[in-house]
């Protein structure tokens, strides 16, 4: 059952929040051992919020948009009073002492927070393999990754956990599982969602947003988090526009161009049957009314070089706070250096070492304009191409991931290649702009496949209508 | 391939980064790291000459609220997350070298 009917039944009383709550505590119960979606699992703790839900109806009071609906949060969202992991030992043992805005505004919504959801350490990875407590398997086929660095998230609403999960994106960490787990993802409009209690991977590109079973359910979540927040100075001032009332307008009229460079032979590796999916998508939309041509957006193929430079840097000033003084561990040493030294070298694993030593190195001096001072002048040719592209289409479209969900232990030993999995998704993160996943039929291997949508800054309410078109247009998906 | 970062420099920045490698993990890195960096040569065939960087995809401006005074995190609440704590500080190790 979708959230959007589940908030509707538990608020005209016709379900309990409780009820509602047991049913989704009872499908953890029965896969999670298998899957391996969450961090901590909070039935206590949701009991209750469920049974304050239920008080409320009673009392003829109205608990909010989400009335009941079980919401997992991503394991990088801090929780006043329950641990914030980011599925790193160098923060075992860390209760935060305060709540994530999007945390605050999902209880005053009513919603009910299930768990933590695994990712990739830091939400460095596209595989959910980076955790330090394990991976998390594709509900779909559990021999598959969910993709990452969101997995745990991706997974639990693709496996009936609950309805609605949120995860953060920087490079496709929420639009890349949510292909290979076939859900909607959406990464909103940089600064349309707060950043308030987001642990901080790469600043100037992580974002929140929604998974969700449908597209209508994705924008539900997205109107209840998004908004300005006085706590995160990037966020946007304005009144967020309204998503759920226009989802059914259509596309008629709309001009869209399939991204030449993200969807044919320039790249190697854009699998045979996802390219089959988007052009089957992109006659959906034209069939819809929409124009649809293929267009060049030159500089996106540089997207993944600069990426792997800029966000690097960045994690790696943020993860400088890291030193086992303030929280987390601590792991003792005669001096405060070799005390440093010592907490961060058994904290962190291998994959946030080396983003930390790359973004130390493109920051050292010497190599400062060579990587860094490149890279950012990238950024500003994607953006520029990109403003180019915006004059003439409304919207944009290119596969999510290169292919379907690949096998766990498949490109863990190659760092290279797990990059490579982001190339359709990192140029949306560099411009800010807003971009979803959504389900599109299967591939050659019966998993799903997902195209993605991209949209000019603030351009959530086009891109949320083609993303419905496409999904009342999608064939069937993989059988789960 | 041409030698991008030798294992001094990746010596170099993990010391800068404040981590301790093995030989062998030094040896991985490097590979891995230049592996990185090769990929992102890709950027030199660019003319970038005339571009401005980009650090932000917003326009940052400050941001100030009112001078009023609102709640703040309770003192205690955050020392108890701290690995070692004396007399409301957070404590260390010493600085300079010499034990207590």
């Amino acid at each position: 059952m979708s959230a959007r009917h589940l908030a509707e039944a538990v608020r005209s009383g016709a379900r309990s929040a409780r009820s509602v709550l047991d049913e989704h505590l009872d499908a953890i119960a029965a896969r999670e051992p298998e899957i391996h979606a969450f961090n901590v699992v909070l039935a206590d703790e949701a009991r209750v919020a469920a049974d304050e839900v239920d008080r409320r109806v009673a009392a003829g009071e109205d608990p909010g948009p989400l009335a009941g609906v079980p919401v997992a949060v991503k394991d990088n969202m801090c929780t006043r009073g329950i641990p914030t992991t980011c599925s790193s030992r160098i923060l075992e043992g860390w209760i935060p002492p305060y709540d994530a805005t999007v945390v605050e505004r999902l209880a005053a919504a009513g919603a009910v927070m299930v768990g933590k959801t695994n990712l990739d350490e830091f939400a460095m990875g596209s595989s959910t393999e980076n955790s330090a407590f394990g991976a998390t398997r594709n509900p779909l086929d559990t021999t598959k990754v969910p993709g990452g660095s969101s997995g745990g998230s991706a997974a639990a609403v693709a496996a009936g956990f609950v309805p609605l999960s949120l995860g953060s994106d920087t490079g496709g960490s929420i639009r890349q599982p949510a292909a290979l787990c076939g859900v909607v993802g959406v990464k909103p409009t940089y600064g349309a969602v707060s950043r308030y209690g987001l642990v901080a991977f790469a600043s100037s590109l992580d974002q929140i947003g929604p998974f969700a079973r449908t597209v209508s359910d994705a924008a539900l979540l997205l109107e209840v988090v998004n908004g300005h927040d006085p706590l995160d100075s990037t966020s946007i001032p304005e009144t967020p526009a309204d998503l759920t009332s226009v989802l059914d307008r259509g596309v008629e009229g709309m001009r869209i161009g399939i991204i030449e460079e993200l969807s044919g032979d320039v790249l190697e590796g854009i699998a045979g049957d996802v390219r089959a999916r988007l052009g089957e998508a992109a006659a959906a939309l034209e069939a819809a009314g929409a124009t649809v041509e293929t267009t060049s957006v030159p500089s996106t193929v540089y997207g993944l070089s600069a990426y792997y430079v800029i966000a690097p840097a960045e994690a790696s000033s943020n993860l400088a706070r890291y030193d086992g003084v303030r929280f987390g561990l601590r792991v003792d040493a005669p001096t405060s250096g070799d005390m440093h030294t010592a907490t961060r070298t058994v904290g962190f694993g291998d994959e946030v070492k080396r983003r930390i030593m790359l973004g130390t190195y493109a920051l050292s001096a010497g190599y400062y304009d060579a990587y860094y001072g490149k890279s950012q002048k990238v950024r500003t040719l994607i953006v520029d191409d990109f403003a180019r592209a915006y004059g003439r289409y409304d919207l944009l479209l290119s596969p999510t991931s290169p292919t379907t969900a690949f096998d766990l232990g498949e490109k863990t030993a190659d760092p290279m290649t797990m990059y490579l999995t982001d190339v359709c998704t990192i140029p949306s993160n560099l411009a800010g702009h807003p971009s979803m996943s959504v389900p599109f039929g299967v591939g050659d291997d019966g998993m799903p496949v997902g195209v993605q949508v991209l949209a000019p800054a603030m351009g959530e309410p086009a891109m949320f209508r083609a993303a419905a078109v496409l999904e009342a247009a999608a064939p069937p998906g993989a059988a789960s | 391939m041409t030698e991008r970062i030798t294992r001094q420099d990746v010596a170099h920045v993990a010391d800068l980064a404040q981590l301790s490698l093995t030989d062998d993990e030094l040896d991985a890195f490097t590979i891995q790291l230049a592996d990185i960096l090769d990929h992102a040569a890709d950027l030199d065939a660019l003319d970038l000459a005339d571009l401005q960087p980009t650090a932000h995809p917003l326009p940052l401006v400050n941001v100030f609220r009112a001078d009023v005074v609102g709640p703040t995190s309770d003192r205690d609440e955050v020392l108890a997350a701290a690995p070692a704590v004396e007399d409301a500080q957070f404590k260390v190790p010493p600085v300079l070298g010499e034990g207590p």
